[in-house]
């Protein structure tokens, strides 16, 4: 099972014939994902070579889905077209667009997210600028490194990428279900608590840890969806504690402003919630395995 | 990227939202000529990113070029809330019958944007919303239908405004809303929005924030490069395409990703609280690929922050492996010694991840001085704090 992906994932790449879109492609296939093929518009009917196996080149999405039955997208389409091939993705209606363009205006996320939501959210949208949805020795679509962790059961979402490594690193003992990377910005697609929805209705995932930072209140939101929906351990983690308010640390959403969006409002919130939270990574990761050890 | 006050109703103008006449000024003889061209009573008010510059003596009334000069003599330099006044607005004097407040924003929380009205103008619109949230009316926006006259009049009109201000107001309210999205503005606030006795609406302040990621269809915007306000460490930083941010304290931070490197932030003043107090001195993430050159303009940056007692280099091997990350360190100390530039403050390096074990026996090889490796990210924090202590 797993969430969002799993075995019988088909995958296509946007922008596969791009340096970054074809790098990926080869990394995911080489890591045992069902890579069926990719699109460019321009470049319909060729193919591209992927180590030694060769994928077709569609020139649209539907055309792709007609063709393979792939029901995953994953886009390294550039900023200034990514709204329009996430437009195309979900009139094809596929089931996963995983978005892990960086540097997406936040007028064309907000413009594709309502588009996505106007044609009845068929198409799960995770990011833009995440590293992406992996199920160990299942599948994979983005860019987490497939070799961290094998297949375990514990579930992690979170905003951040290198977090999510290394979270899955400290629980390489007992192993990942799914790590759903959901991406820094001011609007992404799917949030903590649709990803935590879906941890607690898997039969794969004992435990959930939850990623998070300064910025917004997606994390606040989260917490109140924790305890009245979710019966799992929860465990979180939020990093910014010492960020100065007025700074965006790297990621566009991570900004304190005013008193909203701090670290401790954030603990504070998850810690109500029942959620036990972690000061460091290595705490959070100890905090999962206790917790899962006593189940 | 917020804008200065003058730079957002230059904004407004350009999309017809009504501004009174005015201009921008650096020293107090321009403040004089501006007041000299407008005629009669001006105001001159300091241009500073933050809010309460009435309170701190930032905004002046000024009845001819003389006190005009007098008045920018006095808020030129001014620190307001550690913002310096580098120029001043000169604007007209205006006579006002009351004040509103309309606002555009990015609603994270419901992923689309906002209209926020209310009659209850020119005060702090945070407290307006924890005192009286009634008075603040929020209105959703889908962005794929946009605001016209219709939906202007129902955002005013929720935002208590009166019958007679919202035929009016409900034009400029289109106009803002054209500003929005015509300059992918994450923000563009009117506070307050005036009207005046002869029953004219303007924006006598604004505020716009505008999506840096927007830069490749908005070129105008890279005028708005706050250039001067910079520090120069962030100014260097960027030079070299770095993603730096200044911060107070002695240790001199280098990781990968945003998360990571906020992370590395707290884990750094945790431990610094063992050591005195010692706090990190910078945000840097040099990204997924840690490649040499990148990792030495990196290093080159944090060492020339006078500040810098200690460096902690943060890795986790993800897409990079380790080793490919250790030989970019050991790259980044040859760039550095070939352009005479020695390390020379001590460096604790956290390799973990994919190679971890190759990485740090390259690094152990390499026998670089002051370089000390520590496995995990809460002992290699402990040790850079400890040795920014013995080093301050």
């Amino acid at each position: 099972m797993a969430i969002f992906l799993d075995n019988s994932s088909r995958i296509i790449v946007q922008g596969i014939t791009g340096s970054e879109g074809h790098k990926h492609a080869r990394r995911m296939l080489a890591a045992g994902a069902n890579i069926v093929g990719g699109v460019n518009a321009r470049k319909a009917g060729q193919s591209v070579d992927l180590d030694g196996q060769s994928r077709p080149v569609f020139g649209s999405v539907a055309e792709a889905m007609a063709e393979t039955g792939a029901n995953v997208t994953v886009l390294f389409v550039p900023p200034a077209f990514a709204k329009d091939a996430v437009i195309e993705a979900v009139d094809a209606g596929i089931e996963l667009a995983v978005v892990i363009t960086e540097g997406i205006p936040v007028h064309d996320a907000a413009a594709f997210w309502a588009y996505a939501c106007s044609a009845g959210n068929t198409t799960r949208i995770v990011g833009p600028n995440c590293p992406g949805v992996i199920s160990p020795g299942r599948s994979n679509a983005g860019i987490i490194p497939a070799d961290i962790t094998e297949s375990g059961r514990i579930g992690v979402v979170s905003k951040s990428g290198t977090l999510t490594y290394q979270l899955m690193y400290e629980l390489r003992d007992i192993g990942i279900s799914t790590a759903v990377g959901i991406g820094g910005d001011p609007i992404i697609g799917t949030t903590h608590i649709d990803a935590i929805a879906a941890f607690q209705d898997d039969p794969d995932t004992d435990v959930i840890v939850m990623i998070g930072e300064i910025g917004g209140d997606a994390e606040e939101r989260a917490a109140d969806y924790i305890a009245s929906h979710v019966t799992k351990p929860v465990v979180g983690y939020v990093a910014g504690f010492t960020a100065p308010e007025g700074k965006t640390m790297g990621h566009a959403g991570a900004i304190i402003s005013g008193s909203a969006g701090t670290a401790d409002a954030k603990k504070h919130a998850l810690e109500t919630a029942g959620v036990r939270v972690g000061k460091t990574p290595s705490e959070a990761a100890e905090l999962a395995r206790e917790l899962y050890k006593q189940l | 990227m917020d804008l200065y006050e003058y730079q957002a109703k230059d904004l407004f103008a350009e999309h017809g939202v009504p501004v009174l006449a005015g201009e921008v000024a650096d020293s107090a003889e321009a403040a004089a000529a501006v007041a000299r061209r407008l005629g009669g009573p001006v105001v001159v008010k300091a241009q500073v990113k933050t809010g309460g510059r009435g309170k701190a003596g930032g905004v002046k009334l000024a009845e001819s070029p003389e006190e005009a000069a007098a008045a920018a003599e006095a808020i030129l330099g001014l620190d307001i809330k550690g913002h310096v006044a580098r120029r001043v607005l000169v604007t007209e004097a205006s006579q006002i019958a009351a004040e509103y407040y309309v606002s555009f924003l990015v609603d994270r929380a419901n992923r689309t944007f906002l209209a926020m009205a209310s009659a209850e103008g020119g005060v702090e619109i945070e407290q307006l919303a924890v005192e009286r949230p009634e008075a603040l009316a929020k209105v959703a926006v889908d962005p794929l239908v946009g605001v016209d006259r219709a939906q202007a009049v129902e955002i005013l009109r929720r935002g208590g405004f009166p019958a007679e201000v919202i035929e009016q107001a409900a034009d400029v309210v289109v106009r803002l809303w054209e500003a929005f999205v015509a300059e992918d503005a994450t923000l563009v606030e009117v506070n307050p929005l005036v009207s005046d006795p002869e029953g004219r609406v303007l924006a006598l302040d604004g505020k716009v924030a505008v999506d840096a990621s927007a830069a490749f269809r908005q070129p105008g915007h890279a005028a708005f490069a706050d250039v001067e306000a910079t520090d120069p460490l962030e100014a260097m930083a960027a030079e070299r395409d770095l993603n730096y941010v200044k911060l107070d304290g002695q240790v001199g931070i280098i990781g990968n990703g945003a998360g990571l490197v906020m992370s590395t932030l707290d884990v750094v003043a945790y431990a610094g609280a063992r050591y005195g107090g010692v706090q990190p001195a910078n945000f840097l993430d040099i990204g997924g690929g840690a490649s040499a050159d990148v990792m030495a303009a990196g290093l080159e940056v944090i060492l020339a922050d006078a500040d810098v007692a200690s460096v902690f280099v943060n890795v986790f091997g993800g897409i990079t492996a380790c080793d490919a990350v250790a030989n970019g360190i050991v790259q980044a100390f040859e760039l550095l010694s070939q352009r005479g530039e020695a390390v020379d403050k001590p460096l604790v390096v956290r390799l973990d991840g994919n190679n971890a074990a190759e990485g740090r026996r390259i690094l152990e090889q390499a026998g670089l001085p002051r370089l000390v490796q520590v496995d995990t990210m809460d002992g290699a924090a402990d040790r850079v704090a400890e040795l920014a202590k013995a080093g301050v």
